[in-house]
């Protein structure tokens, strides 16, 4: 197979040590691809929706993940095939645009593999099918936006926003208080959103966990919680109107980056040396003190001396606070980072209302509260509940609700939720398939029935019969022309979704089948695929 | 066609049935596990670890087990974490939380069983949990503003925890110890003030509550034994060598004689040193680091009693207690808060000489000393206390009671019941269930004490049906019995949470639908 003849007729070898590798390639490639797709996105299918389930995942270690976010479970799962690690990819880059419908993603790439191996077992062309895909999925990215609402809102009409961030957080485990939440992530993006740029920086909003009381107690704090406590136990546990000198040199003798020797040979040198090194300490604290700082944030240790001498001078510190919270403490407290004691100026101080320390149950765990900040543009979402996994899911939970919020922020268009965008889009793209001449026209209907898909997986997962379910709301569409009709997953009594106040962002749905399409087309161009084979 | 490989060698994944199946299994191996210890007439378990010396841990605290324990099912490990969550959230209540998350998951089984999809239960479960805790709030009592009432009930509630525990012969006498140790922090749950030490030898009897702080170590040579009116120094201070701390400094000498003067410079040093540490007028030097010969020799000259060695939070205590700094530079004397206390002595426990620290400036403080028969003792010992500390810090803050003996269990029950009959739609199956759940609790403690539980219940449960009753099961002369009488109270918060984290932990099992389990890493065993 991988044996090629030169001009005098020798043959030569194109694929070194040929038995060593396997290879398949063709339409047999091309169904392997799909299969391993297919099998990837029926794993996610049973998660999708309000009523969707969750997967336990056990790490290499032991450690325990409980989760229904696609992208984790993907991450998670440790996949070996190349096509399903494509597929990972997938969910991950819906993950990091859009934050939100990292399951949807999969399920949608995994329909239409599924329809595209009907279509090459009809003897269509590869490069056809995803040809049709292509012009398929601009029908439906254009209806999308046809059928889209603007949605008004402002710093103090949050009311629409938290409505869609509880659409996200319906699907979750911590669907208990999604209300709740959700008011928490929308004012937490408020908080720090830019609504001029329209743009929101997330990285302002760090979500803090803490196992212990329960998930009501979760909340918002306009401010910072660093896991640390005071370097010496008996500095003052509260400060108000801190002074905060964020420092990132260590209260230790400077230790030159060149290579160096000091040599005491003599007595008097010794001495010297000891004054020297006690004066060391004494200028490090005094310039902090000049300065008029009532608080130190250091990123180093701290020797014992200058700790004694630090709580000597009445001035607070906290040790070993790590890089990404010291940029944080230093953009909400509006103060500088000082990485030499010499260029510590009052300037260069954060300010902050109130520094507090809280201790949590019965064990003696202490976390920082930096609270009224000079800069209001960094906010913390403090969870808390019965264990470990309910707080990663939680924080996962915000982090998707958070990044719901920012992009209606970014553009105010939404769609409506519970499968009927999907249904309108489906719709819209079989009847564009009419008006298509070509074989291209298989495959923009296939198109349409992929998308029927997410619909189906809802209403099965809910425990609906799918088929009549989605038929009847089809036709319900197409009957009165609204395309606000879904599947009722929670039992409400209306497929309205407009009632039922189901929504979706536009940029999220759009990308979804943006992507599904393009890593399908990727899939299906793909004909030859070597491995190395078994031992 | 089959696809080949999706997961990597030895990943597993179960799906559907069979993923639930392991995982209810799993729940309810590990409340069956610490089942039996629930209750005043609960069993002990006796662990033996792996690890070198194969310790050997006799206890009934489901946390302890559960800790200890290694497992492999992941919704075992769920409810070893909920168990764990509960020891440093609220102290006690450990086994109670799991034997309810296993009962639901039990009665979760037969309603899936039954084709009733698990989000259904899961929906009722929670409405059943909001059911449930809304009783417990209106149920609960708060007697705070009542001094001798809220005293007697802190006692009620620890005697109620003790009793299930190692020291349940002595209740009375450890109740009144924590009692007494918690009334001292005022309010503060900070139990690092409260020092336990344990020392083999006498009777459970003999332990005592110090209201004084008692360091479990020596003193020096050629020193006070007996210090009235001790001014402490505490400090954290290299008391061997001072090193030079600039980096890269070294000695280098070409001769004898200056090796010996280097060595008269160091002295010196450490003499100034000792010399500063004199200079604020102390009598007692506590260090945190060793304190070598030659300044020991030095304090000792100086009728200075030093004790070295104190651990971290011997010194962070033994500031607190006498309201000293800690100190680790000495130049200036007058700003340096110094400790104060009456009387510093040693004292013999067994065989052992303590040194002890009484009539302290902040009253907070006490040190509880333990003793029994053997380490296995004393540790559970411990263990028990500590749950009764725990319990009653809480309660501190939180003063509202439940009745215990199976009494807030069979109430929950009774308005959950009431609240299924009211409910239309396979939800109400659930709620049934959960109902069921919350009863198993009293059945376990009527079990482990080895009484009739099917006819205990259906006693309790019409004793229940009255509009206002404290019947629960009085494991003590095996019949239903009088809570308020018996005095058996516990703190509402340990309850509220083993309500909350029970669901929290069910409905996150309940939720699940597959299970993947990644490859072990591979580890070297070349070890």
């Amino acid at each position: 197979m991988a044996l090629a003849f030169d001009e005098y007729g020798r043959p030569f070898i194109i694929i070194k040590e040929q038995g060593q590798k396997s290879r398949i390639r063709g339409l047999e490639a091309q169904k392997t691809n799909i299969n391993a797709g297919i099998a990837v996105s029926r794993i996610l299918r049973s998660s999708l929706g309000p009523k969707g389930m969750d997967k336990m995942l056990q790490s290499p270690d032991g450690e325990l993940t409980i989760t229904n976010d696609g992208a984790t479970i993907l991450e998670q799962m440790d996949v070996d095939n190349q096509i399903a690690k494509l597929m990972v990819e997938l969910s991950r880059s819906q993950d990091y645009e859009i934050g939100d419908g990292t399951t949807g993603v999969v399920v949608l790439a995994g329909a239409l593999l599924e329809q595209a191996e009907k279509l090459l077992e009809r003897g269509i062309h590869p490069i056809r099918v995803a040809e049709g895909y292509e012009t398929a999925s601009g029908v439906a990215v254009n209806h999308l936006e046809h059928i889209s609402q603007k949605y008004d809102f402002s710093a103090s009409e949050i009311e629409s926003l938290v409505q869609t961030c509880m659409t996200t957080l319906s699907s979750k485990i911590v669907n208990r208080c999604k209300r709740m939440l959700a008011e928490i992530a929308v004012n937490a993006v408020l908080a720090v959103a830019d609504l001029e740029r329209k743009d929101v920086n997330l990285d302002l909003i760090k979500v803090e966990g803490k196992v212990g009381g329960k998930l009501e107690d979760t909340e918002l704090i306009k401010g910072i919680i660093i896991d640390k406590d005071m370097s010496h136990p008996q500095m003052p546990k509260w400060i108000d109107d801190a002074k905060i000198a964020i420092l990132t040199c260590p209260f230790e003798p400077p230790k030159p980056k060149t290579k160096h020797k000091v040599d005491i040979d003599t007595v008097e040198k010794f001495q010297t040396l000891r004054d020297q090194e006690q004066k060391y300490f004494d200028d490090m604290v005094q310039q902090c003190k000049d300065v008029g700082a009532t608080l130190v944030i250091c990123q180093w240790g701290f020797d014992d001396e200058a700790n004694h001498l630090l709580m000597h001078r009445n001035l607070p510190a906290v040790r070993w606070v790590g890089g990404v919270e010291l940029e944080l403490i230093a953009i909400a407290t509006g103060g500088r980072i000082v990485p030499r004691f010499q260029e510590l100026t009052t300037e260069k101080l954060g300010k902050a209302g109130i520094v507090r320390e809280k201790s949590f149950g019965t064990t003696k765990e202490r976390m920082l509260y930096i609270e009224k900040c000079a800069n209001s543009k960094a906010v913390t979402i403090f969870i808390r509940g019965g264990n470990k996994m309910v707080i990663e899911e939680t924080k996962r939970s915000i982090h998707d609700a958070l990044c719901v919020a920012r992009n209606l922020i970014r553009n105010n268009s939404i769609v409506y939720g519970g499968g009927s965008a999907e249904i309108a889009c489906a719709i819209a793209v079989e009847s564009a398939a009419d008006k298509h001449p070509g074989v291209e026209q298989y495959a923009i209907r296939s198109f349409a029935e992929a998308l029927e898909s997410i619909p189906m997986a809802l209403a099965e997962n809910s425990g609906l019969p799918s088929i009549e379910t989605v038929t009847a709301v089809k036709s319900q569409q197409i009957k009165e022309n609204n395309p606000f009709y879904g599947i009722d997953c929670n039992d409400v009594g209306t497929n309205d979704m407009q009632k039922q106040n189901v929504f979706e962002t536009l940029i999220g749905k759009q990308q979804q089948m943006l992507l599904a399409t393009q890593v399908v087309k990727m899939i299906l161009k793909i004909d030859d695929v070597i491995s190395p084979s078994d031992f | 066609m089959a696809i080949d490989r999706l997961l990597k060698d030895e990943a597993t994944e179960e799906k559907g049935e069979r993923a639930r199946m392991s995982s209810f299994v799993g729940g309810m191996a590990i409340a069956d596990l610490v089942k039996t210890t629930l209750g005043p007439k609960g069993m002990d378990k006796i662990l033996q670890s792996t690890g070198r010396g194969q310790n050997v841990t006799v206890t009934n605290d489901g946390a302890t087990i559960l800790k200890s324990l290694h497992i492999d099912n992941p919704a075992a490990k769920v409810l070893v974490d909920i168990s764990k969550v509960q020891d440093d959230e609220v102290g006690d209540g450990t086994t109670s939380v799991v034997v309810l998350a296993g009962e639901l998951l039990r009665e979760a089984e037969k309603l899936t069983m039954t084709k009733i999809h698990p989000m259904t239960i899961i929906a009722g479960y929670r409405m059943a949990s909001e059911c449930a805790r809304d009783v417990l709030l209106q149920k609960a009592m708060d007697n705070k503003m009542d001094n001798e009432k809220f005293k007697s009930d802190l006692t009620n509630i620890a005697m109620t925890t003790l009793c299930s525990k190692i020291l349940s012969q002595d209740k009375e006498h450890f109740a009144k110890l924590a009692v007494d140790a918690v009334l001292r922090l005022k309010g503060s749950t900070n139990l690092e003030s409260i020092q336990i030490i344990k020392k083999p030898g006498g009777s459970l009897m003999d332990s005592f509550l110090d209201d004084g702080f008692i360091l479990d170590k020596k003193i020096g040579v050629g020193q006070p034994r007996r210090i009235d009116n001790a001014n402490i120094l505490v400090a954290n201070t290299a008391m061997d060598t001072d090193k030079v701390k600039i980096y890269g400094a070294r000695v280098r000498v070409d001769s004898m004689s200056k090796v010996a003067q280097i060595d008269a410079a160091e002295k010196d040093k450490m003499k100034e040193k000792v010399q500063k540490i004199i200079s604020h007028g102390i009598n007692c030097f506590v260090n945190r680091q060793l304190i070598y010969n030659y300044p020991e020799e030095l304090f000792a000259d100086a009728g200075i009693l030093a004790i070295e060695h104190a651990d971290f939070d011997g010194i962070e205590r033994l500031a607190l207690v006498t309201g000293g700094e800690i100190a680790s530079t000495f130049d200036n004397p007058e700003s340096v808060k110094l400790g104060h206390c009456k009387l510093i002595e040693e004292i013999m426990i067994g065989e052992d000489k303590l040194i002890r620290f009484s009539g302290v400036k902040m009253g907070q403080a006490c040190t509880i000393v333990l003793r029994g028969a053997s380490v296995h003792m004393l540790d559970e010992a411990e263990r028990s206390l500590h749950d009764a500390l725990c319990v009653l810090s809480q309660t501190m803050n939180d003063s509202r009671i439940v009745y215990g003996g199976g009494w807030p269990e069979m109430v929950m029950a009774k308005e959950v019941d009431a609240l299924a009959r009211k409910t239309p739609g396979k939800k109400s199956h659930a709620i049934e269930a959960f109902s069921r759940a919350l009863q198993s609790i009293p059945i376990t403690i009527a079990d482990n004490a080895g009484l009739d539980s099917a006819e205990l219940i259906s006693q309790l449960r019409a004793e229940h049906h009255k509009e206002k009753t404290t019947s629960g099961i009085d494991v003590i002369t095996g019949g239903v019995g009088d809570m308020e009488k018996l005095g058996i109270c516990e703190s509402f918060k340990v309850k509220q949470a083993v309500l909350l984290s029970a669901t929290e932990a069910a409905e996150m099992i309940l939720r699940v639908g597959e299970i993947i389990t990644c490859a072990p890493r591979q580890r070297d065993d070349t070890m």
